[in-house]
């Protein structure tokens, strides 16, 4: 299929937030192709962008130039066809965890009874291993388990593509590892087309497919595309032995290195 | 002698447990809080009536002391619901009928206070428009409305109501705005992103996160009006308890006026205690 390799298609990005003194030249012309089924992780340091990107491909936020398509149709707004995976979870606290999960069940499948919509959200809340919590208000959950909540909501909308900004970035470092595992697992089954933004390398290096590399804004744009070649499934404990590992991660942390004031690089 | 916190007595906390109460400390403390908590207001009671009753053997002093109060307004307060036909009727009934006013005008207040909040909070160009009006008409006096409305509906009733109306939605409408201005943009994202849209919105985003602002006005409001009523119901007359205290004062009966005013008192505190109640089972607990 020639579609493929840029199921997902941005092209010549601008970003300029603000007018007048408060102007900000975000992102700079950039270009972006994500084929489907892949898993692209873009990386860079805090303000360089990566989120705004994230929110124009949502329809959450409007490119001052430049377009944007999924499947060939242009973004103009944010659709079920892109869920998000927000950083800051962003459950609805006043409803259960299947509820929040079903919210977006109800607008893909109206049709549905409710009783069958509930069963749907329950087999996403069972996938991220919540069944004994579906009926807890988020309020009551750690913060994995909110994260949880947040992919299965994202997963269960049957999206074309998966978007997740800083999923695990709130998390504590073992938290985050299992959630990772999770995620890959969840993934492997279902290959959806992803785009995640991360300051993790580790993170990166072990979910993605390709890593995008961005430089410092304002004027932002892709620095870099890393292609991650290790071979699928994946297991932690053999990747961090393998040279290929080794000589990626080695790549990414001198670049965020030299790029970087310093603050924010990988755990 | 009457409790002016009666909620915080549960007949049940006063029968309790006679099992083992002598050791455990959380227990006696507990107890001993409970007991605070409502003897100290019966002892705060006593010692303002004495006071009071003090006060009113002074000479030239024309207030009567509590027990003359209660000698002579005996009849209303141990029949509120007595009828003898006209505007002779027990305290309960006049109570009764501000009630309804209040509860009419108040309705009709929180409805469009509600619905013209929520327009302003989402609708920039209408906030902008309407707040500074809004600001202004909301610092009038709700008396200062009455001749305006009494030469609109012509007749004393529906323009107690109208009074109530316009003193409890300015509350209603601010709060709501400002509410719903400030749903969290995470909300509002999940929303967009999920296709949360019209009555589904409505039902699960909106009203849920404004809830706590739209309550806050719903509980502001109605002390307002109850306020209102009174001074609203001396003007226009009839039956209702703002009527009641000016015709006693008409007929020298202060007995009956403080009888009336300690009852308009404990209304309004069940009033607010019932907005409040409603909020706690209604409004959004955010954990």
């Amino acid at each position: 299929m020639e579609s493929s390799s840029n199921f997902v298609s941005m092209r010549g990005i601008h970003q300029i937030f603000g007018g007048g003194k408060s102007r900000y030249y975000a992102l700079e012309n950039v270009d972006l192709d994500i084929a489907q089924g892949e898993f692209v992780s873009i990386i860079g340091h805090s303000g360089c962008g990566k989120s705004t990107l994230l929110n124009i491909l949502a329809g959450l936020t409007s490119p001052t130039l430049g377009s944007v398509s999924v499947n060939g149709r242009e973004v103009t707004q944010p659709g079920l066809d892109r869920a998000v995976v927000f950083q800051s979870h962003s459950l609805l606290p006043w409803m259960t965890v299947v509820d929040n999960v079903r919210i977006g069940i109800d607008s893909v499948h109206p049709e549905w009874t409710v009783a069958r919509r509930h069963e749907e959200a329950m087999r996403f809340v069972e996938m991220v291993h919540l069944g004994a919590h579906a009926k807890k208000k988020p309020g009551e959950l750690s913060g994995g388990m909110k994260q949880r909540v947040g992919i299965a909501r994202a997963f269960a909308v049957d999206p074309a593509v998966l978007l997740m900004d800083e999923p695990f970035g709130a998390l504590d470092a073992l938290t985050r590892g299992s959630m990772q595992d999770e995620l890959m697992t969840i993934w492997e089954n279902s290959r959806k087309t992803v785009m995640m933004i991360t300051h993790d390398v580790d993170e990166a290096i072990f979910l993605s497919d390709r890593i995008v590399l961005m430089s410092n804004g304002p004027r932002a744009g892709i620095a870099e595309m890393v292609s991650v070649t290790i071979p699928r499934p994946r297991n932690r404990e053999e990747l961090i032995e393998s040279s290929e590992y080794i000589e990626l991660r080695k790549r990414l942390m001198h670049y965020l290195i030299e790029t970087g004031h310093g603050l924010k690089a990988a755990a | 002698m009457m409790l002016l916190n009666p909620q915080s007595v549960s007949p049940k906390t006063l029968v309790s447990g006679e099992d083992n109460e002598d050791l455990d400390p959380e227990k006696i403390a507990r107890r001993r809080r409970m007991a605070q908590t409502i003897l100290l207001p019966i002892l705060a009671i006593f010692f303002l009536g004495l006071m009071w009753e003090a006060y009113s053997h002074r000479p030239g002093v024309t207030l009567p002391g509590p027990v003359q109060t209660v000698t002579e307004s005996w009849d209303y307060i141990a029949h509120p619901f007595f009828d003898h036909g006209a505007n002779d009727v027990g305290l309960g009934w006049q109570l009764l009928s501000s009630l309804e006013r209040v509860g009419t005008g108040y309705a009709l207040a929180a409805f469009f206070g509600v619905a013209i909040g929520i327009l302003l909070g989402k609708s920039v160009m209408a906030y902008r428009a309407f707040d500074p009006i809004f600001q202004v008409l909301r610092t009038i006096p709700p008396l200062a409305w009455l001749p305006l409305s009494l030469a609109t509906f012509n007749r004393a009733d529906p323009s107690a109501v109208f009074v109530i109306f316009i003193t409890a939605i300015w509350p209603i409408i601010i709060n709501t705005s400002v509410g719903v201005m400030r749903i969290p943009r995470d909300y509002e994202n999940v929303a967009q992103v999920y296709r949360i849209t019209g009555p589904r919105y409505f039902f699960r985003v909106l009203m849920p996160a404004a809830s706590p602002y739209i309550f806050t006005g719903l509980r502001i409001a109605i002390g307002m009006a109850w306020l209102a009523i009174v001074a609203a119901e001396m003007l226009t007359g009839g039956v209702g308890i703002g009527f009641f205290i000016w015709d006693s004062w008409n007929s020298s009966k202060l007995p009956d006026i403080i009888v009336s005013v300690v009852y308009v008192g404990m209304v309004g505190l069940v009033l607010d205690r019932a907005v409040a109640t409603l909020a706690r089972v209604f409004g959004t607990r955010l954990d």
